[in-house]
């Protein structure tokens, strides 16, 4: 490493300076500023990181000033500070509880909104973190650039969305047909259009970093973007289907951290000192049963139930439908050790009710691993949040960490165990055909229904 | 000089191959097969029955060739195992040798200059080589030199000093040569000597065979370049069309080889620069990743493709309809790993190798699934804009070479205006050519489909009005030129227009980042796995941007959905969702007035 970065080229300009060339030179020189900038940092930090040179940037980001409100703060000023925290935290997450609840009364329509809103605020969050990694060498273009691939992907992606489900609308409307048709290639020619730019704003100097924040960018859209894009997907499937694993994922977190907080001994991960296995355990239980009871809840509303869809003839998304097995109420038998427990032969549940012990287990057993991740990633970068959007709990990527694996999960699960094909979907391609092919395709499908007997 | 270059066309060929023997064997087979290739295309034209003998020499030296391969593959500080043909029986072809030898001219003289390069890589400098088996290799040189030497001396001997030198410096037999070759000699030694002591990974250094460079050392280093890429491109051109006539099964294996390939070259690249920091799971999480997101890729396309006999096997069946989750499932292991894998010291370097491997994952593995999915689409899809790109790459560096001035980019000082408007041009006329002889040929046309009965894949179909001759109107500022008023095009040329526009313009905007990012990495080639041309990504960078255009392409301009594909999906539909379907495609036909023609018909 060192002998390649010795090889000319183009050297960030701090490089050169930073650049020790002996291993145990750079050991002294290096210890040296790090004893008059941070006392706190490990002195292995200094061989985990790529360059000394962006070592020494990462102090340079501002310790988040602490920003809870006036009020707050007089009202608890009589608490220690571990009880302190736990209140602001707390009303905090009954705040944000109730915002949630209020969104989601609101409709369908808002919630997308809302997942689009969080989407860019996470993404600006974590380009925020590498602009203020970075920011001294002034790189060309790189804000732009992020936000104009943002400003793609999204795009892209959103256009899919509004294809399969506005498909109705679409084919109404003559111009946004044309955009729908070449889509893809609007979308790429978009795309392509930034990756030149980015190509031509290449500067000798600092070519290096230019390209890590390329790679920054694109893994921050690949996590972040596709998996808000999966989440809006599932809220069409029925908005249970968005509901459900977001506060499982959420009711995961809180009772994590009562679990951990009351009971806490002994630790989980070295990532995360606060995560102890009594909170992961307990997590893993109330979380469970809080899935199996608001799946009961949740299925008895048609409003929750039904995929969401878009009506042309009102303008508006509907969610009416005859609720399919899965939200019916079936007899189950239980298995005979319950049976002498509850002294009940049969239960009637919602099967959707077996899936939520799926979704829950996922949430409170693979979840914390998107946190572990994040928590890692915030260490690497030696940020103590991603910002501090929210008082006591950071930014709001600290508050979705462990929600990003769940939305593929719930998209792959509905794709792999609850249905096939969208029919809208068919339907929606088979009206693009050219019009030989449809007669072609009707004819074909009029026979196979007749021989199956539907028709 | 060039031209006595192109009459020893063959041997260079095999120089360059065995010049890369201890690192790569699958280039120096490529490299000899060009070389037999070339013997052969120069047959006719050999004097006087000279020809007749240049294709057995050639091929006989291929065999001793491939031999000395078996032999040597790995370190090169190991000592050659013995080949099947060990030296006593070299002694019995020697006869054989020598009597094509006479009769074909310097042609033959491959075993030679492979024993040459190898004397040069591996035995004389390695002071590890017993002295029995140096002597056998020397049996083996003065064999060659007999062979090529003493019939044709001089000239052989001017061509190829190394060879000569390193017989004359271990055989008693050649002492009374002169002294300025000596010299030569001793030069070559001191470079292999110097060569060895360098570091076991040697940043790619110019890899070109000594032997090579000897013999092009009168050119100029401008042309000395020119020479390596020329012989190297041919040979992998003619691979290409091996690999082609093969067809779209091995053409699928090769994408996934070329992948597999690139993905370790970047992967490579990252592990040297942060090697030395020992990052635990690194390279065993980045291959996993590639396992996963491969099995995914594979695993839609096959589901796609061979839909029928995904349905006829059982456990295939289940892998398909559970295949997302499956891969899910794998990916999210890989990421548990890697969190787990974490460790305080060196956490920043590791999520900068989960960005890496990220994002070569999704430059590589995405591209090739989408070449793949072009190549099912029609092999003519798969076929023009690969030779499009390649085309314009060689095209772009002749006319920068001949006419080059202005230089284009500062990321790239070699690529200039001139190239880069020539190769717009000539690609232009090459993708409409190409287009209109591979129109002609159905099974460049047709869908790749894979057929039940026969466990094979067909190209067989009624060609589409895409390649089916049209007449068109040529322009009144033309029609005055030529003198003709209409002209007959297959439409699919005028696509090949915006392919290579594409190729030529966007095209190496692929190559720039690309070298860009050699820059920011300070390394000259991604890695060396062909001489004069780098790794296989160096080769790749601008066929990456392509894929995705062709793909895109096809499915905004070419066609809708597959119709066949449709149906497949409303036959997995619930009945009464089928029903459904039924009516409102009714419904939407009768609007449109298509349907009742069809009742009345009934």
């Amino acid at each position: 490493m060192l002998g390649l970065r010795h090889r000319g080229g183009c050297p960030g300009p701090g490089e050169v300076v930073a650049l020790p060339p002996l291993e145990g030179e750079a050991a002294g020189g290096d210890h040296e500023t790090e004893s008059t900038s941070d006392k706190e940092t490990d002195i292995d930090d200094r061989y985990g990181d790529l360059d000394s040179r962006i070592d020494s940037d990462i102090p340079e980001i501002p310790p988040s000033s602490d920003r809870t409100p006036e009020i707050l703060k007089k009202a608890l000023s009589g608490l220690s500070s571990r009880w302190k925290n736990w209140w602001i935290r707390g009303i905090l997450t009954l705040t944000m509880i109730s915002l949630f609840f209020l969104i989601i009364y609101m409709g369908s329509f808002m919630l997308m909104l809302l997942v689009l809103g969080i989407q860019v605020k996470c993404f600006h969050e974590i380009i925020t973190i590498g602009y203020r990694v970075y920011h001294s060498y002034d790189l060309p273009w790189f804000r732009t650039l992020s936000w104009y691939f943002l400003l793609c992907v999204n795009y892209f992606f959103y256009g899919e969305t509004v294809a399969d489900y506005f498909a109705t609308f679409v084919q109404r409307e003559e111009q946004l047909q044309f955009l729908i048709r070449y889509h893809r290639f609007i979308s790429f020619a978009l795309y392509l259009a930034g990756f030149c730019m980015f190509v031509l704003s290449l500067v000798k100097k600092h070519c290096r970093l230019q390209f890590y924040m390329f790679a920054w960018t694109h893994v921050t859209l690949l996590i972040i973007v596709t998996q808000s894009h999966l989440v809006i997907q599932s809220l069409f499937e029925g908005m249970i289907w968005f509901l459900l694993p977001i506060s499982s994922v959420i009711c995961n977190d809180i009772t994590a951290y009562l679990f951990g907080f009351f009971f806490g001994r002994t630790p989980l991960i070295k990532l995360s000192p606060k995560k102890t296995w009594e909170g992961f355990i307990g997590g893993f239980f109330s979380t469970v049963v809080f899935g199996f009871i608001a799946a009961y809840v949740l299925s008895k509303y048609q409003y929750f139930v039904c995929p969401v869809e878009y009506r042309s003839d009102v303008n508006s998304f509907v969610t009416e439908c005859e609720p399919s097995e899965l939200f019916q109420l079936q007899n189950y038998s239980l298995p005979p050790f319950l049976k002498a427990v509850l002294r009940q032969e049969r239960v009637s549940l919602y099967p959707f009710q077996l899936h939520s012990i799926a979704l829950s287990t996922f949430a409170s057993l693979i979840g914390p691993f998107g946190g572990f991740f994040a928590s890692g990633f915030k260490r690497a970068f030696k940020i103590k949040d991603f910002a501090n959007t929210i008082p006591g709990h950071g930014g709001i990527m600290d508050r979705f960490d462990c929600q990003y694996l769940m939305a593929t999960f719930v998209h792959v699960y509905i794709a792999s165990f609850i249905r096939g094909p969208n029919p809208s979907k068919v339907l929606q391609q088979l009206l693009v055909l050219q019009p030989e092919h449809q007669l072609n395709i009707y004819k074909t499908l009029k026979i196979h229904l007749i021989e199956k007997g539907i028709l | 000089m060039p031209r006595s270059l192109i009459s020893t066309w063959p041997q260079q060929g095999l120089i360059l191959s065995s010049g890369r023997v201890p690192s790569l064997s699958g280039v120096g087979v490529l490299g000899s097969c060009a070389s037999v290739l070339c013997a052969m295309v120069r047959l006719p034209r050999g004097r006087s029955g000279r020809g007749v003998w240049q294709a057995p020499a050639a091929i006989l030296s291929f065999i001793v060739f491939i031999d000395f391969h078996r032999g040597h593959i790995g370190h090169p500080n190991n000592l050659p195992r013995q080949g099947v043909l060990s030296p006593l029986k070299t002694r019995a072809w020697r006869p054989v040798l020598r009597v094509t030898s006479v009769r074909a001219g310097p042609g033959p003289c491959f075993p030679g200059l492979v024993a040459a390069s190898f004397c040069r890589k591996f035995s004389l400098t390695s002071p590890r080589l017993a002295v029995p088996q140096r002597s056998k290799l020397m049996n083996m040189f003065s064999m060659c030199h007999v062979s090529c030497g003493k019939e044709h001396g001089s000239q052989v001997l001017e061509s190829f000093p190394i060879l000569c030198g390193s017989c004359r410096r271990h055989s008693a037999s050649f002492s009374q040569e002169s002294e300025s070759e000596a010299k030569v000699d001793g030069e070559t030694a001191s470079d292999s000597e110097s060569r060895t002591e360098s570091a076991p990974l040697p940043v790619p250094a110019d890899d070109t065979p000594e032997v090579l460079n000897r013999a092009l050392s009168n050119l100029s280093s401008r042309w000395k370049n020119w020479w390596v890429r020329g012989i190297l491109t041919l040979a992998m051109i003619a691979f290409f069309f091996i690999i082609i006539y093969l067809g779209p099964m091995v053409l699928m294996i090769i994408v996934m080889c070329v992948q597999i390939k690139c993905f370790h070259e970047i992967i490579t690249i990252g592990y040297n620069v942060y090697h030395s920091y020992d990052l635990p799971w690194f390279r065993t999480l980045s291959w996993y990743f590639l396992l996963c997101v491969n099995y995914f890729f594979y695993g839609e396309t096959v589901t796609d493709y061979f839909f029928t006999l995904v349905q006829r096997e059982e456990p295939l069946r289940i892998l398909s309809k559970y295949h997302r989750f499956i891969s899910f499932t794998l990916y999210l292991i890989g990421f548990c790993m890697f969190v787990l894998s974490l460790v305080k010291k060196h956490y920043r370097l590791q999520f900068y190798m989960f960005g890496w491997t990220h994002v070569t994952l999704l430059i590589v593995v995405t591209q090739s699934h989408l070449v793949i999915h072009n190549l099912f689409e029609g092999m003519i899809w798969f076929i023009v804009p690969i030779s499009c790109v390649i085309c314009n790459d060689i095209m772009a560096y002749m006319f920068g070479f001949f006419f080059g001035r202005t230089p284009l980019i500062k990321l790239s000082p070699k690529k200039t205006w001139e190239g880069f408007i020539g190769g717009f041009f000539a690609t232009v006329v090459f993708g409409l050519l190409l287009s209109y002889v591979m129109s002609g040929y159905r099974c460049f046309v047709c869908p790749v489909e894979y057929n039940n009965d026969t466990n094979s894949f067909t190209v067989d179909c009624e060609p589409s009005d895409l390649f089916r001759l049209q007449e068109y109107n040529i322009p009144g500022v033309i029609q005055s030129v030529i003198g003709w008023k209409t002209v007959r095009m297959y439409p699919f040329q005028i696509h090949s227009i915006a392919l290579s526009t594409f190729a030529s313009l966007i095209g190496p905007f692929g190559g720039f980042f690309a070298s860009g990012f050699k820059r920011a990495f300070k390394i000259k080639d991604f890695a060396n796995t062909i001489p004069g041309h780098g790794g296989i990504m160096d080769r790749f960078d601008c066929q990456y941007l392509m894929a995705t255009f062709v793909n895109v392409y096809i499915a905004s301009f070419i066609r809708g959905p597959n119709p066949s594909k449709l149906i497949q999906q409303f036959l997995t539909l619930r009945p009464d969702q089928q029903l459904h379907i039924f009516n409102t495609l009714q419904s939407h036909l009768i609007d449109k007035g298509m349907l009742t023609s069809a009742i009345e018909d009934e």
